[in-house]
């Protein structure tokens, strides 16, 4: 009986968490021009219509890239940040780490005033380079914490046995130290990716005007109509952002069964 | 000349120091054994001589040169470790071949050196396995082909057989030492295991809190403590306040228990004068029998208080008068029960002498 009602309780928590999701994926193919039920057949023609509309592709397109950019900063400096953390002795360290993490801990919206202000402060004006900052700073957190987890997992010996062996400090790291912590490098670059790619309340401080993204695009879709565009675009989302972590993950399986550790 | 020299070294952490000033040579072409218990500073001086630690005090020389300013990929050292610290993404001959890539080796004779490598340690058809496909024991032959197959100047193992079972141990031991003497590099191996350094070495330093206590062959460090801590360190020794009353051409020694016991000079060479002494009496030289020992043998009667069987041999605890002393003897038939009564018997040249 006990059991009975968490079961149901359980396919309730799940129902409102995902029915809304299930129900832009469904309109989204609903032929009819008003997104919403009943549905009058099975048509495409509201992703041809976002193919055809070039807002909405330059903003696909803005995501994309500040997405890539986003995952190649951040996880660089992530590896750089988790190996001198893991790795050598760096005053203060407990400290620094407490500092890298502290943004996913901090509410968004304050971290997004804080870098305006900050901003502000220098005299500078915002820019895509300022929208890319806001997000290595939002992301990065996630790449350490991912990266550093697997470099304490990584015994210093394979490292030693490489210096041992001739290869200097840089070609140790290239040959040994990275190929063994790729599965979290990748999950880390994903991570920010995913992350950017969704990003909407800082991204919505810190774009510089005539600059959307996906999420803000929509935004300012959703204020004009409810175009069933809309439900086209959500389902490219969830697509995105639901099928590159799953297909990382597989990838990361398949290196770590062929590498192992 | 000495293949490694530690001249005056001193390694400090902080406020505490590991390796208190250290001078030890180490011949060309010798297997050396650092043998101490854990925290004695034995891992401590190998890593410097590998440059994985920079020495507080003192200079390192390897092959004559200085080598403090040197790092470690510039030192030409192969270094195998206890958990064998094969590349996981790697396959066997390409963990093999690592430091063949970093050394002017063409390419051409790289798969060759690899498969010699590979043969000399008794592997040779593993080549395309990846590490985790393998036993410890292989694991640990594999770790030690890569260390010898860029032909090092030194060689230096860190535990390297303290990951394995007891019986894979023995053999690995054995196999160990043929393939240091068939290429005769210079070996430095650390270990707490004092069997292993017997058994191995051809000089052995015993090291105890940071300091050398004494360096010599197998025969000597064991035959002939230079202290008590080298006395119960390798076998189980019983160790007597005495009193050294004759120190000329023999050395007469007076204990409560065993009365006179005339020690060779040859065995007592840091006893200086006559005075405060220790006798030390190893546990596998004092027999237990039945009836009183002939002329020569000093006698001594016990009694027999715990039996530890172990086998072939069995390690007594007896009580002599006041003394309670440890023997452990091969066994004939049956080993004495507890109880019985006995006489201890030991030739005086099985004794030794320290400064009390």
């Amino acid at each position: 009986m006990g059991w009975q009602a968490i079961r149901a309780w359980t396919v309730l928590v799940y129902g409102f968490m995902f029915l809304p999701v299930a129900v832009v994926v469904l309109l989204s193919f609903n032929a009819n021009q008003f997104g919403s039920f009943p549905m009058t057949g099975m048509s495409l023609r509201w992703f041809e219509e976002l193919w055809n509309n070039d807002a909405v592709m330059r903003a696909f397109r803005t995501s994309i890239v500040l997405g890539l950019m986003t995952a190649v900063i951040s996880t660089t400096l992530g590896i750089l940040a988790s190996l001198a953390l893991v790795r050598y002795n760096v005053p203060g360290r407990n400290a620094i780490t407490t500092l890298l993490i502290a943004p996913i801990l901090v509410p968004e919206v304050v971290l997004a005033v804080a870098l305006l202000l900050f901003l502000n402060w220098l005299g500078l004006s915002k820019s895509f380079a300022l929208l890319l900052a806001g997000h290595v700073i939002f992301t990065l957190p996630f790449v350490i914490l991912v990266v550093q987890a697997r470099l304490v997992s990584i015994k210093r010996d394979v490292e030693e046995a490489a210096l041992s062996l001739g290869a200097s400090p840089v070609q140790t790291f290239f040959a040994v130290t990275l190929p063994l912590m790729l599965p979290a490098v990748a999950a880390g670059a994903l991570f920010a990716f995913t992350i950017s790619f969704d990003d909407i309340t800082g991204t919505l401080f810190w774009k510089p005007g005539g600059v959307e993204t996906v999420p803000t695009q929509i935004f300012s879709m959703l204020r004009n109509s409810i175009s069933p565009e809309i439900n086209a675009l959500g389902t490219v989302m969830i697509v995105m952002t639901v099928g590159l972590p799953l297909l990382g993950a597989a990838v990361a399986r398949k290196l770590a069964m062929k590498g192992g550790s | 000349m000495s293949a490694v020299t530690l001249q005056d070294i001193v390694k400090r952490f902080g406020n505490f120091t590991a390796v208190h000033r250290t001078t030890l040579e180490i011949p060309e072409g010798a297997f050396l054994t650092l043998l101490g218990p854990s925290g004695c500073g034995k891992t401590t001086n190998l890593r410097m001589i590998a440059g994985l630690l920079d020495p507080s005090e003192g200079e390192i020389l390897i092959g004559g040169k200085r080598v403090n300013d040197v790092p470690i990929h510039k030192r030409n050292l192969g270094l195998v470790f206890q958990n064998y610290a094969l590349f996981p993404h790697k396959n066997v001959a390409e963990n093999v071949a690592f430091g063949l890539k970093y050394r002017d080796v063409p390419k051409s004779e790289i798969a060759g050196k690899v498969q010699a490598a590979l043969e000399l340690v008794q592997l040779p058809n593993v080549g395309d396995r990846y590490p985790k496909e393998l036993s410890g024991g292989q694991q640990q032959r594999i770790a030690l082909a890569r260390a010898i197959v860029i032909e090092p100047d030194v060689l230096l193992l860190d535990e390297p057989l303290s990951a394995l079972d007891a019986n894979l141990r023995e053999d690995m031991r054995v196999e160990l030492k043929r393939i240091q003497e068939r290429i005769g590099v210079t070996t430095v191996f650390v270990t707490h295991d004092q069997s292993e350094a017997l058994a191995m070495s051809d000089l052995i330093v015993v090291m105890s809190e940071g300091r050398v206590e004494q360096v010599g062959k197998p025969e000597e460090v064991y035959n002939t403590p230079a202290s008590e801590f080298v006395a119960n360190f390798l076998g189980a020794s019983n160790i007597m306040a005495a009193k050294c009353t004759d120190h000329g051409a023999v050395v007469m020694l007076e204990e409560p228990t065993f009365g006179r016991v005339q020690v060779p000079a040859a065995k007592a060479p840091n006893l200086t004068g006559t005075g405060a002494a220790k006798l030390v009496v190893r546990a596998e030289k004092l027999l237990l029998a039945r009836d009183p020992a002939p002329e020569g043998v000093v006698s001594v009667p016990a009694t027999v208080e715990t039996v530890d069987y172990q086998g072939q041999a069995v390690r007594y605890f007896v009580r002599a008068g006041e003394a309670q002393l440890q023997a452990i003897n091969m066994i004939d038939e049956h080993p004495f029960a507890a109880g019985d009564s006995v006489h201890l018997h030991l030739r005086p040249q099985d004794c030794a002498a320290l400064p009390g």
